[in-house]
């Protein structure tokens, strides 16, 4: 379909017949570039390649690969033995903080999926009517999202503080909302949702702009009400919005890390498998094939979404 | 009334529009004000947690902690400089500049090359080499650590770039990782505006018998200004923000930017929530005052991503 394209724009062009724009077409492939333009082409595309394959993709594969080895990462690579699964059975059976850091990362997509982002679509929807202070509302709404997680993790803190906080001072409570084990997940996980659901009402609001006004239109007409106009038509119709508010959603929370790292590094109660492969590389332990093997599980676990993204982006592409 | 019975000839989809529109209009109604309300409600439900830091950054320590903080009085500006000189922002500002301000242009200039190429020339690789791209920006940073932290390890660097003799540990390291993950994005967002252009541009440089890289330099960029500027708004405050890679890459505590800076706070500021509160404000400025500042551009390219203009 999109070979299309050029006819259409042949068409605005009065003098040149359709056959030499073809041949002109062709010519902008790579055979048709001479001299300096071809080395010049080849250079813009190979020097910001190599720096992605070099620093995201090579360390991407070698997780994998060491994931199924043994090595303290000091000794040269020689020193790296092969031991077949061994890793992935000492992470599913051996290693107590795994469970909860799964179950952690776990709720933090319910959480911003069941909170964040209902809320984010549903101030959407209200504030992409034509109503007074609209921009002042938005601006309120996500003014969080331009500051970073590690930050939100310390501006929360002035709440959550066990004896100076402002929680325990209005409630009369004793909790240390931060340390207890109980509690810390929820309380890291308000202040997420805080950032997330500015991010979301961003994206939707986009995508309410760009949808077809004529679909609502007629659907008014048909007397259909407001709720069950935005439910069948509207955001069928954002599917692709959609789409990737939920593979972000996912993504964001796998990669969750920044605000348990500032509150206690992700132990006692804040584990996530972020912060456990960090643990195990950055700690006293360096225990290599082991975290290796726990980033894998998260690779692979992003891999199935960005795939399900980029066919959606790429799709659209054509 | 002659706007809309002008309009029946030309386009009869737009009567139903004003019709509706202006019926949905009213100024006051109960509706509105319950919206408005609810609106207002969660806006200063949001704010409020800035806003308290703020207010209690101006309050002495000594008098909070009589008082307590649901209180008024005890204001102060001592906690800034206070937070200032222990936190030694002088210096961690200066390292973020160092690491944030080469990988933006960076990031902008590769991503502008590759999404050039992708854009205006049909090379059977396109497809791929953008979901290369794109998809190395969403992967988990941390399942990456290991072999990079080793790989930085071992690529020397002489000392005048780097006092720990390698990558790890410098600023180059941190910059080139920083530009590799945000490349992606940048050329995703660049190559859908690029497609964009007209191709008669290109066509007349052509005759003109310009290169292609006059073509790329003046032709492309200068159209591509809005999206750049609402990229950089986007990547400063993202780099800026960013706290994982510098925390891990960086070992030297007087290196760390700003927002990995925070992390040795905690400590020092242990028992003073009104210092915490300071220096939450003073790492917080330079993102508010972009964003309030470059409100558009900010949004623009955050939408720009998802939703392709």
């Amino acid at each position: 379909m999109s070979q299309d394209y050029p006819l259409v724009a042949a068409q605005t062009m009065i003098h040149a017949p359709a056959e030499e724009l073809k041949l002109r077409r062709r010519g902008r492939g790579r055979r048709g570039l001479h001299g300096a333009d071809r080395i010049v082409v080849l250079l813009m595309v190979a020097i910001p390649t190599f720096l992605v394959l070099a620093l995201v993709w090579f360390p991407a594969v070698s997780t994998v690969l060491l994931s199924f080895t043994s090595w303290n990462g000091i000794g040269g690579l020689g020193t790296i033995k092969w031991v077949g699964t061994t890793n992935y059975v000492n992470v599913f059976t051996n290693y107590p903080p795994f469970t909860p850091a799964i179950e952690h990362n776990l709720l933090w997509l319910v959480c911003l999926f069941v909170l964040a982002t209902p809320l984010g679509m549903f101030l959407a929807v209200l504030l992409d009517k034509e109503i007074k202070g609209s921009r002042i509302y938005q601006t309120a709404l996500y003014m969080p999202v331009v500051l970073s997680l590690a930050l939100v993790g310390f501006i929360w803190q002035l709440f959550y503080s066990y004896d100076q906080g402002l929680l325990n001072a209005v409630l009369g409570t004793h909790i240390d909302w931060y340390g207890d084990s109980n509690v810390n997940i929820w309380a890291v996980l308000v202040a997420s949702s805080w950032r997330q659901v500015g991010y979301v009402m961003l994206l939707y609001l986009a995508g309410l702009k760009g949808v077809d006004p004529t679909l609502r239109e007629a659907a008014a007409v048909d007397g259909s009400g407001e709720t069950s106009t935005f439910f069948r038509i509207i955001f069928p119709v954002m599917r692709p919005i959609n789409v990737i508010v939920f593979v972000i959603t996912v993504i964001e929370s796998l990669r969750a890390f920044d605000l348990v790292w500032v509150v206690n590094k992700g132990r006692n109660g804040l584990e996530l498998i972020s912060a456990l492969v960090t643990q195990n590389i950055v700690g006293e332990a360096s225990r290599i094939g082991f975290g290796s093997a726990l980033a894998t599980i998260m690779l692979v676990i992003a891999l199935v979404f960005i795939t399900i993204y980029l066919a959606t982006v790429l799709r659209e592409e054509k | 009334m002659a706007v809309v019975t002008s309009a029946v000839g030309a386009e009869g989809k737009s009567i139903p529009r004003t019709e509706v529109t202006r019926a949905r209009k009213p100024r006051f109604t109960p509706k509105r004000l319950i919206l408005h309300t609810f609106l207002t409600i969660i806006a200063l439900a949001w704010v409020f947690p800035i806003a308290w830091a703020v207010l209690n950054s101006f309050r002495d320590y000594g008098y909070t902690s009589i008082h307590g903080y649901v209180s008024f009085g005890g204001w102060t500006l001592q906690n800034y400089s206070t937070a200032w000189s222990q936190a030694d922002f002088t210096r961690h500002f200066l390292n973020s500049v160092y690491i944030t301000a080469p990988a933006v242009a960076l990031t902008l200039f590769l991503s502008s090359c590759v999404a050039f190429v992708i854009s205006r020339f049909s090379f059977k690789f396109n497809i791929v080499l953008l979901g290369l791209f794109t998809a190395a920006n969403l992967l988990p940073q941390q399942s990456l650590l290991i072999p990079l932290f080793r790989m930085f390890r071992s690529i020397p660097l002489p000392l005048w770039m780097s006092d720990s003799g390698t990558m790890l540990d410098s600023f180059w390291g941190l910059i080139l990782v920083n530009t590799a993950f945000q490349t992606g994005f940048c050329t995703f967002v660049l190559s859908n505006y690029m497609k964009t252009l007209p191709r008669e541009l290109y066509e007349a440089a052509e005759v003109d018998g310009a290169s292609v890289w006059r073509q790329f330099w003046q032709l492309t960029l200068p159209l591509c200004r809005p999206p750049l500027a609402a990229l950089a708004t986007l990547e400063i405050t993202w780099i800026y923000n960013e706290f994982f890679w510098a925390t891990v890459l960086l070992q030297s505590g007087n290196k760390f930017p700003v927002t990995s800076s925070l992390n040795n706070l905690r400590g020092e500021f242990f028992t003073d929530l009104n210092l915490v509160a300071a220096g939450s404000v003073i790492v917080a400025v330079p993102t508010l005052v972009i964003f309030f500042l470059l409100q558009k551009q900010f949004v623009s390219g955050l939408t720009l991503g998802a939703n392709k203009g």
